[in-house]
């Protein structure tokens, strides 16, 4: 079985219908406004644990929300509708 | 106890010095690589590798051990070529059988523009060394007759670039060999040691913090897979690295010899025979960042669907067992080697789902650059700053699958 992202509109579906959409923050040591823009376009958090993305049913009812998921397990801890 | 174990026993059990020359962190192929030629072109020889798990339990035993040099960009070409002619030396070398195995690589075209990039592929790549030509449908079908040309009648087999170099190897042994081949020549390999911490000394890394003590370090390099992010945070360092898994599969055995590895990028799957004769698939990575090691229902099915219309002999076959990796992504799909910016500190990353058939190439290169203080030509333009200048290397056409 594959991920199933819990739509908020549709309810649980594949993975493969979603478009993931990592929330990107900048860390706040970060002041020079050249490496704040290095970091925003291309370094990642890559967190193990739980993380707060978010996804778009692209191939549903084509609506952004959160969830929670936990990406050493791939468990989804929960979902709103942002 | 019998001979192997006796010997692999006096090789892997010896208790960590105080201090090395160069402490590298991981025991997959590119951090044995790396300590590899660091003892035999270097005579580098005080070096350990720390490694949480066993030697080659990551990515290096759980990738589909296909080589090849056909890639998109001059950089890459010269680069993974340089690593199709040192694997082709490596049995020699080493003194040891690798079951390297050169079989050729044919990669579809279904359309008229797949046709167009793989012509151009195909033109570039001899440019730069990697011999690649462009073979229509008859000497398709001649090359791999168990072709359907039609492809299911929806992917219609018209043409694909042939890359005779392209080989496989088994992944154990080539890591074996290397870890053997640095072993005795004097560099250490600790097993189930983790790596939990770097030690700063001011700007500069000094050592590493593990289970077993803290450990002085005239340089330590980064070849993590998987974790590598957790590893340059310790540092200070914050990557373009996102990682996500990657699915492969074999089924039971095929009974007749198939020859080439066959791949399409429109159908997003490759396969191959491996020397047990079971036929290997790999696809795309899954779509959300996970370092999780399950594997899908789902991956088999899609995969089975797409790889049964170009090879319709499969559908006899039983899909026997399923694995997962875990691959570092870059953002431009090429890797990231080098230096850091953060003095004594080293980085071989983003080798994604292309890893395997860099080993001896990147771990030879990183080597020279430790040895030597200075970047080598070869992978001066995978430098981590290239996202700093604006010099992607983007290559994802090509480095996508495999």
């Amino acid at each position: 079985m594959s991920l199933r992202i819990p739509c908020p509109c549709c309810g649980g579906r594949s993975v493969h219908e979603f478009v993931h959409a990592e929330i990107r923050r900048v860390p706040d040591h970060l002041t020079d406004p050249d490496e704040r823009d290095l970091d925003f376009a291309f370094h990642h958090d890559n967190e193990e644990g739980i993380v707060t993305e978010r996804w778009f049913h692209a191939l549903g009812c084509r609506r952004w929300f959160e969830i929670r998921r936990d990406t050493t397990t791939d468990r989804i801890i929960e979902a709103a509708e942002s | 106890m019998n001979e192997f174990t006796e010997r692999q026993m006096k090789l892997t059990w010896r208790p960590p010095k105080a201090s090395y020359d160069v402490v590298i962190v991981g025991a997959g192929g590119h951090g044995l690589a790396t300590a590899y030629y660091l003892a035999t072109r270097h005579g580098i020889t005080n070096v350990a590798v720390f490694e949480r798990g066993y030697i080659g339990s990551g990515n290096s035993g759980r990738n589909t051990t296909i080589i090849r040099a056909n890639y998109g960009i001059p950089a890459a070409v010269r680069f993974y070529q340089r690593s199709v002619d040192l694997y082709r030396g490596l049995e020699e070398e080493t003194d040891r059988w690798l079951m390297h195995q050169q079989k050729g690589i044919l990669w579809m075209a279904h359309s008229e523009a797949a046709v167009r990039a793989e012509r151009m592929r195909a033109k570039l790549n001899t440019e730069f060394g990697a011999e690649t030509e462009f073979v229509g449908p008859r000497q398709v079908e001649e090359l791999c007759p168990e072709l359907d040309m039609s492809g299911g009648g929806r992917w219609p087999v018209l043409g694909a670039s042939y890359h005779p170099q392209g080989a496989t190897a088994r992944h154990d042994r080539v890591v074996w060999a290397l870890a053997e081949g640095a072993m005795e020549r004097g560099a250490h390999v600790h097993q189930n040691t983790p790596v939990e911490g770097l030690i700063l000394d001011g700007e500069r890394v000094a050592g590493v913090r593990t289970a077993e003590g803290d450990i002085a370090a005239g340089a330590v390099v980064s070849a993590v897979g998987g974790h590598v992010s957790r590893l340059a945070a310790m540092a200070g360092l914050r990557l373009p690295i996102r990682t996500h898994r990657l699915q492969a599969f074999v089924t039971n055995h095929y009974r007749q010899q198939f020859g080439p590895i066959v791949a399409s990028s429109e159908l997003f799957f490759y396969a191959s025979q491996t020397a047990r004769g079971e036929m290997l698939l790999g696809a795309e990575i899954d779509p959300q960042p996970s370092f999780s090691y399950r594997s899908s229902h789902d991956f088999v099915q899609d995969v089975c669907r797409r790889a049964l219309c170009l090879l319709p002999f499969m559908a006899s076959l039983r899909v026997l067992r399923q694995w997962t990796g875990v691959c570092d992504m870059s953002p431009d799909y090429s890797p990231i080697m080098g230096r850091t910016g953060v003095d004594g500190f080293f980085i071989t990353t983003g080798w994604g789902t292309w890893g395997f058939k860099a080993i001896p190439a990147g771990g030879e290169q990183m080597a020279e650059l430790i040895a030597s203080g200075e970047t080598p030509e070869l992978i001066a333009p995978f430098g981590l700053d290239r996202f700093a200048r604006d010099r992607t290397m983007a290559d994802r056409g090509s480095a996508g699958t495999h």
